[in-house]
């Protein structure tokens, strides 16, 4: 009985059993829910370290499900997957615990919660994912288990924005559905392979393949908040702040992200990639994104859709140095995935607090909060640091490899939007951080909820601090073993050279 | 034990029990209840245990000739993989339904409704049975008599009125069917499937014959453009026997086009399968952008399965070149919305017989109170829409397959379109069911048992998305496909 | 055997006869009664074409008219029966027109 084979359904499951199983809890349940959530995120966090350290003995782990004849449904532990299994299980036990805090007192706990776990069961099974049918299986359970979130307040605005989220996932998932079998139709098989598995095909299928890619990166495109698909991202924000947070710093938007790194680098392959030319419309495009973003947020009043725009823009990072082609590039795009979670998640967590504290929600209400609330904005001084690309914090790092990327490939007209970006991105943080720290409060805040002698409640502080201390971590500790850079540079090795 | 279990003629039980139990709760009113539901669960088995004969006992077909008297002139039952796949799907809707309908209807009604919903079993088992055209006719009759019955349920000016209309239609479409029937037996001297298929020809005659089944066909399964009957007759009948009509009746039509053109007209006619696929995509759209229209929650239901038909005929042109996977497809889909269909029908139901009426608008705050009802309809949404994980989906990309394969542009297209515009209409209800709203009404009675029901019968769509390989090769449709001889 | 064909071509027209009254009369009755036509029409072709020639008719299809005039009979009982009880519903017995 190989036990190894079953780890990977066991991590998936470790979040759907529970989550089932809150639907049905009645509301004032509150303890059994909160055992069930931290049971399922402990199973799965011990899980995955057993996977980590499997792999690093050279354990195979590998779930296999037949799902139609000469298709399998495939979970897969590798480098890369863990990578985001890491961030997701870590980052939803942080978010599990602000959102018990955040929550507190709100109607339809259990469905929330529910849905939560749903949530993070798809995300794990898109990161686990060995072929493309699985990925696709579990993005579109994705969309329909993060929809009811997004709809959580019941309003109108909640349902507008529903409607507008659903539009743009559907549309995605048809078009990935399309590339999918339109692939297995011309290659008979999806299974995600270092370096891709088209590339013994000939010219006369040239053609097709580019439209693929096209629809393949239009349906991944979309949850990954590319322009000019990323019109659900700001009006998604009107769901409560657990949600924006794991929206935007783990599972949909990632899930785009790491389905572009998967699409390129495991099915088609850099290599084929580049001889279909489809790499460099991408990276413009990547570049375009990051310069809009970064623009739009600079008119945004509103901090969670300031920090919408910027997501849009950040995410666009990893999707440059994917297409940028060569290894260095790869290594900063892959990285950015791990240190971008972490410091949005940090930010969105203080936003967050701020509207659950001092009903804060936009920038221009925010004078002298840090006087108030000062661990909350320090931790928020990180994130935007981070996010500026300010030493040591991990988003220096990435912004150096992709630079020495660009260079290396001599595609220098990168470097201009990179230093263009940072520039924008302190446009519209710094004055954030300006205005909270050096400027003077109100008299009194509108609205003040005391939570004894600590600035605001201990589940609505800890995770924002926790995720800004591990950013300067990874940052500081990047060169050491199992750091994400580390995972990064294995990760490109594979897809470049031989294993 | 075992051996019993082996050689019980489960054919011959699929279609008498539900005649004796009909009868009997007839006779015995108060005995109704219990006969239909235990009924529903022996067929279940039966249909198990049929299955298991086909593929250890008779290698793949099943051929019984009633009284011992073969063809030309006597009846026959026929069993295959198409035959055991529609018989699957009646056993597993007949089991939710009539768990339902235990709860469902009040005493008056009730005792109406079983014996005819037990005849209307045993006219579809026999259909799916049957070896020859003239049976099938007969079978049909019984199937729309039935089927006429329990739409005029429920009484009233509404229900008696889609009633009439849609047996106008189905007796319109019979005698079509039955001039084609009468046009080969003069040609060929046999009403028996089988000798026909081996003496069928190109002659005026058969295109005359053809062209009145596929008419005839076509108007009993609603698509496009003979379809009018279908939404008034859902939209007053009580909700079980919607899910009946939706979910088999129409897919005995489509059987039985099927059967005749796998044995008899497929091979004469590429045009034909063209027009077929053509009708297919044009009630794919023009029935999901009806069903994005109404406002009430029945009648898009009853728009949804007009689109959903349009799909299981777009296989016509496509299985010329790939019958095995096209073949499938068709069997996956047919099985998946057959459930899906009928759990959508039931959870209607119940919403209905909570808020009294079935507007899409005023459905706020159901989900509070009836969750299960609503996590039924949202599951069947899914398989409806093609979505991962479910039947639905593993329909769609083996259709979408062989389009692709085919490079038939135009069917992956239209197929495409009918996913975005069902996801429109399934998460336009689902969008008004999850959003908040006090509920001012009297709000009816919804048993558990009723909320239980929907669910499993959407759950088994679901999980019909996981077991495609065992069940395909159950179904074993590679021997359907390939008649060209006399089974024996 | 131009017997046969006059037969077989009165069922045809019986059937189209019938056809046009279903599709254009408003009154049930009209529709019921069309039907029955249509019926009737279907009949007298499968019997028409019953004929072998010397050997006698051919009983086969014969069965079938009589199985067939069984249905019918059975279908005009229900939907008469739907008639009457739609025109004491609604005061008309005609199909509602939307």
């Amino acid at each position: 009985m190989n036990w190894d084979n079953w780890v990977p359904l066991l991590v998936v499951l470790s979040s759907l059993l529970p989550g089932l199983i809150i639907f049905s809890l009645a509301e004032q349940r509150v303890r059994t829910r909160t055992t069930l959530n931290l049971f399922g995120v402990i199973t799965k966090l011990g899980l995955v370290a057993l996977m980590v350290w499997g792999v690093y003995n050279e354990h195979h782990y590998e779930t296999r499900l037949e799902l139609l004849p000469n298709l399998e449904l495939v979970l897969r532990a590798g480098p890369l997957s863990l990578l985001f299994v890491i961030l997701s299980a870590g980052l939803w036990l942080l978010t599990t615990i602000y959102a018990i805090g955040y929550l507190e007192g709100s109607p339809h706990r259990s469905r929330f919660f529910g849905f939560f776990s749903l949530c993070v069961t798809a995300t794990v099974g898109v990161a686990l994912a060995g072929n493309l049918i699985t990925f696709l299986l579990f993005y579109e359970l994705l969309t329909l288990s993060t929809y009811p979130l997004v709809v959580h307040r019941g309003t109108l605005a909640a349902r507008r924005a529903g409607q507008t989220y659903l539009i743009y996932t559907v549309f995605g998932g048809a078009c990935l559905l399309l590339g999918t079998v339109w692939l297995y139709s011309i290659t008979g098989t999806l299974e995600f392979t270092p370096r891709g598995f088209i590339s013994g095909l000939g010219d006369e299928h040239r053609s097709a393949l580019i439209m693929i890619f096209i629809l393949l990166i239009t349906g991944l495109g979309v949850k990954a908040a590319l322009f000019p698909l990323h019109g659900w991202l700001p009006q998604a924000m009107v769901a409560p702040a657990p949600v924006s947070a794991l929206l935007h710093a783990v599972a949909v938007v990632k899930a785009g992200a790491f389905g572009i790194i998967r699409v390129v680098y495991e099915v088609f392959g850099i290599g084929t990639a580049a001889a279909l030319g489809v790499t460099t419309p991408l990276a413009g495009l990547a570049a375009f994104t990051i310069i809009y973003g970064s623009i739009r947020a600079l008119f945004q009043d509103d901090l969670k859709r300031r920090l919408a725009f910027s997501t849009i823009s950040q995410v666009a990072y990893i999707i440059l140095g994917i297409a940028i082609v060569g290894p260095i590039a790869t290594i900063g795009g892959v990285v950015h995935l791990f240190h971008q979670g972490l410091m949005k998640i940090t930010l969105f967590f203080c936003a967050g607090n701020l509207a659950e504290t001092l009903e804060i929600h936009k920038i221009s209400e925010m004078n002298g909060v840090g006087k108030r609330m000062p661990w909350t904005m320090a931790a928020f001084t990180i994130g935007a640091f981070g996010m500026i690309g300010a030493p040591p914090i991990a988003g220096f790092i990435t912004k150096w490899y992709l630079g020495m990327g660009a260079v290396n490939t001599g595609q220098n007209w990168i470097i201009l939007v990179l230093i263009g970006s940072s520039l924008l991105n302190a446009m519209y943080f710094l004055p954030i951080l300006h205005r909270a720290w050096f400027l003077e409060p109100p008299k009194s805040w509108p609205v003040d909820r005391q939570f004894g002698r600590k600035e605001t409640a201990w589940a609505l502080l800890l995770p924002p601090l926790v995720t800004a201390a591990i950013a300067v971590g990874v940052g500081l500790l990047a060169s050491v073993p199992f750091s994400p850079l580390e995972w990064a540079k294995l990760i490109s090795q594979r897809e470049f050279y031989q294993p | 034990m075992q051996d019993m279990f082996s050689h019980i003629p489960w054919a011959l039980v699929l279609i008498l029990l539900p005649l004796l139990t009909g009868m009997t709760s007839f006779l015995w009113p108060r005995s109704a209840a219990t006969l239909g539901v235990a009924t529903a669960a022996i067929l279940v088995i039966a249909v198990a245990g049929l299955g298991w004969q086909l593929h250890y006992l008779y290698d793949g077909t099943y051929h019984h000739a009633v009284g011992g008297w073969g063809a030309p002139l006597g009846i026959a039952l026929h069993a295959d993989g198409l035959s055991l796949l529609m018989l699957t799907a009646t056993a597993l809707v007949g089991m939710g339904v009539s768990v339902y309908s235990l709860t469902y209807f009040d005493r008056e009604k009730a005792l109406r409704f079983w014996p005819i919903w037990l005849f209307l079993l045993a006219a579809l088992n026999a259909l799916f049975l049957s070896a020859d055209i003239f049976n099938l006719y007969v079978t049909l009759e019984l199937l729309g008599l039935a089927a006429v019955s329990l739409t005029a349920l429920a009484g009233g000016k509404a229900a008696l009125d889609g009633a009439m209309r849609y047996l106008l239609a189905t007796l319109l479409g019979s005698l079509c069917y039955l001039l084609g029937v009468a046009l080969l037996y003069h040609s060929y001297g046999s009403v028996d499937i089988a000798t026909l298929a081996q003496r069928v020809e190109a002659t005026p005659a058969v295109w005359s014959a053809m062209g009145l089944i596929g008419i005839g066909m076509l108007l009993k399964a609603a698509l496009f453009p003979l379809h009018f009957w279908l939404p008034r007759a859902h939209a007053s009948a009580p909700a079980p026997v919607s899910a009946v009509l939706s979910a088999l009746v129409i897919k005995a039509a489509f059987y039985i086009l099927l059967r005749l053109w796998l044995s008899l007209f497929g091979p004469l006619s590429e045009s034909g399968a063209e027009l077929l696929g053509l009708l297919g995509a044009v009630a794919i759209l023009w029935g999901s952008i009806q069903a994005l229209r109404q406002v009430r929650l029945k009648l898009l239901i009853a728009y949804s399965t007009v689109a959903q038909i349009g799909y299981l005929f777009l296989a016509f042109p496509l299985a010329a070149f790939a019958a095995l996977s096209t073949w499938n497809a068709v069997a996956y889909l047919a099985l998946s919305h057959a459930l899906a269909k009928a759990a959508m029908f039931l959870a209607a139901g119940n919403l209905l017989r909570f808020g009294g009426h079935d507007r899409i608008r005023d459905l706020g705050g159901v989900v509070q109170r009836l969750p299960l009802t609503a996590w039924a309809f949202a599951l069947a949404g899914v398989s409806i829409m093609g979505l991962p994980p479910s039947g639905g989906f593993i329909g769609k990309w083996l259709l979408l397959e062989t389009a692709l394969d085919q490079a038939r542009w135009d069917l992956v297209l239209v197929m495409m379109l009918g996913g975005l515009l069902a996801a429109a209409y399934v998460f336009k209800v689902l969008g008004y069911i999850f959003t908040e709203a006090d509920i001012s009404h009297e709000t009816g009675e919804v048993t558990k048992t009723m909320e239980w029901a929907a669910l499993s019968l959407a759950i088994a769509a679901m999980v019909l998305g996981f077991i495609a390989v065992p069940l395909l090769e159950w179904l074993g449709l590679e021997q359907v496909v390939g008649i060209s001889e006399i089974s024996q | 055997m131009s017997n046969v064909i006059a037969f077989a071509l009165v069922g045809v027209g019986l059937f189209c006869l019938g056809l046009y009254a279903l599709i254009v009369q408003a009154h049930l009755l009209r529709k019921i009664l069309a039907i029955n036509i249509m019926g009737s029409g279907v009949f007298m072709i499968m019997v028409a074409l019953a004929k072998r020639g010397a050997d006698g008719p051919d009983p086969v299809p014969h069965a079938m008219v009589i199985t067939g005039i069984v249905v019918a009979v059975s279908a005009t009982a229900l939907a008469l029966t739907l008639m009457l009880s739609l025109s004491a519903a609604s005061g008309s017995a005609k199909l509602s027109d939307d």
